[in-house]
C-alpha cells in the first residue's frame, strides 16, 4: 500500500530534525504560505545572491510531517541552485505529485521522488506542494500565497476536504 | 483484560447483538486493502444498511413518477410513499402533524430556509441572533449573511474547558433586542449535548424563538420537538442511516405558516399569472421543484430500521462506546480529548502530542481505519482549544468494542512511527 511508502525513514527524519529551520537574519526574499484546508503555515526566507544563486534559505511553520520533511528536504536541495534551476524542480515537483512526472523520469529532484507517494491521497497533495508553492512565491516577491489562491500559478483543484 | 474492560464488554452483548446489526451493513465487510475496515466518521455521515437501499431500489423499479402531478397509477403510487416517508418522520420526532415536517436537501438546507424564510421577514437592523461557539459552520454562516444583509448582530454563547456551554452566559445575552436563538442540540467536533430544553424555555419567556440543528443528535437519541418546544428542529438522513441529499425541517405550523417562502417554482404554489402567484399551504408552500423522491422514501426506510432497534437502546450501547474508548484512550501517555462535557454522545475529538492530526488520519487508514481530521467544519470550537485540528473517532451503534481496541492499537503504532 502507498501510505506504507509515504512514511518512509527519510521523511520521519526530516521530521524529526528538520534541517534549515528557524529565521534568516540577511534575507531579501520572504514569503507565508497557508493551507486553509487544514491551517497549516509555513514562511520562507531566502538570501538570493545578485547573480540569482539562492545563497541561503530556511523556513518555519506548523505543519503536518509530509509537508515539514517536504520543506526540509527541499531547502537541502535548492541551496546553492539558481533561481531558474529552483524554478525547474518546483515544476517538476509538483508534477511528480500530480502524476505528470514519474521517479524513472528526466528529471532534477534526486531523493525527492521519495514523496511520489502522495499522488494517491489526494487529500494530502497539498502538504507535500506547500513548500515548493511558496518558493515559488518568494523567489517571485510575492509576500503571502495560498494552496487554495486563484492567481497561483500552482494551483490544482483536488476538491475541499472540510 | 481489565475488569472494567471486561465489565463493558458484557455489558455490550446483554443491550444490542451487534453481529447481528452488523450484518445489516454490507459495506462493514470491505477491507482497505487487506486491512478490515473500521468505521470511526459516523458524526461526518453514516453507512446504510441494506434494507434502506433495497428500498429505494424498488421505488426506482416500481414505483417511480413525479409527485403531486399526475392522475396516473405510478404518480399516485410515488405520492403516497414520499408522503408516508414524511409521516414515519412526524412520529419519530413526535410532531404534532406531518405539515410541520419539510422536506429538504439536509441540514445546511433548512438553516438556509430559515434564516432567509423567517430570517428575511421578522430580523431586522439593530436586532440580534444568539448562537454559540459549538455551532457547526452551517449554522453560522446562513446568519452572519442575513447580518450582513439587514445590519443584525450575532451574540455568540462562550464554553468553558470541558466544552460545555456557559448558560449564565447564556442568559445575560437576551435583551429587547434578541430576536433568535440558534443552537445546535450536540456538537459535532467534540460531541457535547445541550440543554436546549432549558434554553428554549428562557429564550420563550423573552418571546425568543429557538431553532436547534439537530443533526448530531437525532442518530444517537430519542427526539420529541413538543416535549423540547422548540420552534424549529433540523437534521439530515445521510447521518441516520439513510442517503444523502435528503433532510427535514420540522417547523411548528403557526411558524411556517407566518414565514415566507424560500425558493420558488412548482409545487409550492396554488396559482400563478404574470400579475399574481398564490403560494401553496405548507409543507408544500417550502418544497419548490422536484424533491429527490427516492431519498425521501430511503430516509423513511432507514427511520423504520432505526425504530426497530429502538432510539434508547442504541444510546445507551453509545455511551457505553464511548466510556470505553475513553477509558483505554485515557491509559496511552501523550493524548489529549478535547471535549469531556459531562454529557455527550460518542464521539471521541483528540490530539496526540508531537503528531499533526493529518498524519493521524493518514496512518490510522493505512490500518484500514477511517476517522476525520480537521477544523471539522467548526473553527471557533478549535480556537478556544487552541488547537488547528482534531482527530476524531465518531461512534455509531453498529460499532464493536473490538473495532476501538483496533483504534487504541493503531494510535500507538502511530506513536511509534513518530517517536
Amino acid at each position: 500500500m502507498i501510505t506504507k511508502s509515504l512514511y518512509q525513514e527519510v521523511i520521519l527524519d526530516h521530521n524529526r530534525n528538520p534541517r534549515n529551520y528557524g529565521s534568516l537574519d540577511n534575507a531579501n526574499r520572504s514569503a507565508e504560505g497557508h493551507n486553509p484546508l487544514c491551517g497549516d503555515h509555513l514562511n520562507i526566507k531566502i538570501n538570493l545572491s545578485e547573480n540569482l544563486i539562492i545563497d541561503s534559505i530556511t523556513f518555519q511553520g506548523e505543519s503536518c510531517a509530509i509537508c515539514k520533511a517536504s520543506a526540509s528536504m527541499m531547502t537541502t536541495n535548492v541551496k546553492g541552485k539558481t533561481q531558474a534551476d529552483a524554478e525547474t524542480m518546483i515544476k517538476e515537483f509538483r508534477d511528480m505529485t500530480v502524476g505528470q512526472l514519474e521517479p524513472d523520469d528526466d528529471h532534477h529532484l534526486g531523493r525527492l521522488t521519495v514523496f511520489v507517494g502522495v499522488r494517491d491521497l489526494p487529500t494530502r497533495v497539498k502538504c507535500a506542494i506547500l513548500p515548493w508553492h511558496t518558493l515559488h512565491a518568494a523567489l517571485n516577491s510575492i509576500t503571502t500565497t495560498s494552496t487554495e489562491a486563484d492567481d497561483d500559478p500552482m494551483h490544482i483543484s483536488i476538491g475541499n476536504a472540510s | 483484560m481489565t475488569p472494567i474492560e471486561s465489565s463493558l464488554r458484557s455489558s455490550e452483548t446483554s443491550m444490542l447483538n451487534v453481529e447481528q446489526i452488523r450484518s445489516d451493513f454490507p459495506i462493514l465487510k470491505l477491507k482497505i486493502d487487506d486491512k478490515q475496515l473500521v468505521y470511526f466518521d459516523n458524526a461526518a455521515s453514516s453507512q446504510m444498511p441494506k434494507i434502506v437501499m433495497d428500498r429505494m431500489l424498488r421505488y426506482q423499479t416500481m414505483e417511480h413518477a413525479n409527485i403531486n402531478r399526475a392522475v396516473h397509477y405510478l404518480s399516485e403510487t410515488a405520492t403516497a410513499e414520499y408522503e408516508k416517508s414524511r409521516h414515519k418522520l412526524k412520529n419519530f420526532i413526535n410532531a404534532n402533524e406531518d405539515r410541520e415536517i419539510i422536506f429538504t436537501s439536509g441540514t445546511t438546507d433548512a438553516i438556509n430556509l430559515v434564516a432567509h424564510s423567517y430570517g428575511r421577514k421578522f430580523i431586522s437592523s439593530g436586532d440580534e441572533i444568539i448562537l454559540t461557539v459549538l455551532e457547526h459552520h452551517s449554522n453560522i454562516v446562513p446568519w452572519q449573511m442575513l447580518a450582513k444583509e439587514n445590519g443584525a448582530k450575532i451574540r455568540v454563547v462562550p464554553i468553558n474547558d470541558t466544552g460545555e456551554l456557559l448558560i449564565d452566559e447564556y442568559k445575560k445575552l437576551f435583551n429587547k433586542n434578541t430576536k433568535f436563538v440558534g443552537v445546535t442540540h450536540v456538537s459535532n467536533a467534540i460531541g457535547t449535548i445541550n440543554p436546549i430544553k432549558e434554553m428554549i424555555e428562557f429564550a420563550h419567556a423573552h418571546g425568543v424563538p429557538v431553532l436547534v440543528d439537530g443533526a448530531q443528535a437525532a442518530p444517537h437519541m430519542k427526539i420529541d420537538v413538543q416535549e423540547l418546544n422548540c420552534d424549529f428542529y433540523t437534521f439530515s438522513g445521510h447521518k441516520l442511516c439513510g442517503p444523502t441529499g435528503i433532510g427535514i425541517l420540522y417547523g411548528k405550523a403557526n411558524q411556517l405558516n407566518r414565514m415566507k417562502p424560500f425558493k420558488g417554482g412548482g409545487d409550492m404554489i396554488t396559482s400563478v399569472t404574470f400579475e399574481k402567484t398564490i403560494y401553496n399551504t405548507i409543507p408544500h408552500k417550502f418544497e419548490a421543484g422536484t424533491p429527490p423522491i427516492a431519498a425521501a422514501i430511503g430516509f423513511g426506510a432507514a427511520i423504520d430500521y432505526l425504530s426497530s432497534i429502538d432510539l434508547s437502546t442504541i444510546e445507551a450501547y453509545e455511551q457505553s462506546l464511548i466510556n470505553y474508548a475513553t477509558e483505554q484512550i485515557n491509559n496511552i501517555p501523550g493524548i489529549r480529548i478535547i471535549g469531556s462535557a459531562a454529557e455527550k454522545v460518542a464521539v471521541l475529538s483528540f490530539s496526540v502530542d508531537g503528531v499533526h492530526p493529518h498524519d493521524i488520519g493518514t496512518l490510522l487508514n493505512q490500518e484500514g481505519i477511517a476517522v476525520r481530521t480537521g477544523h471539522h467544519c467548526a473553527q471557533p470550537v478549535m480556537q478556544h482549544f487552541k488547537v488547528p485540528a482534531t482527530t476524531r473517532a465518531s461512534f455509531s451503534f453498529y460499532n464493536s468494542m473490538a473495532e476501538i481496541d483496533v483504534l487504541i492499537t493503531g494510535i500507538q503504532k502511530v506513536q511509534k512511527v513518530f517517536l
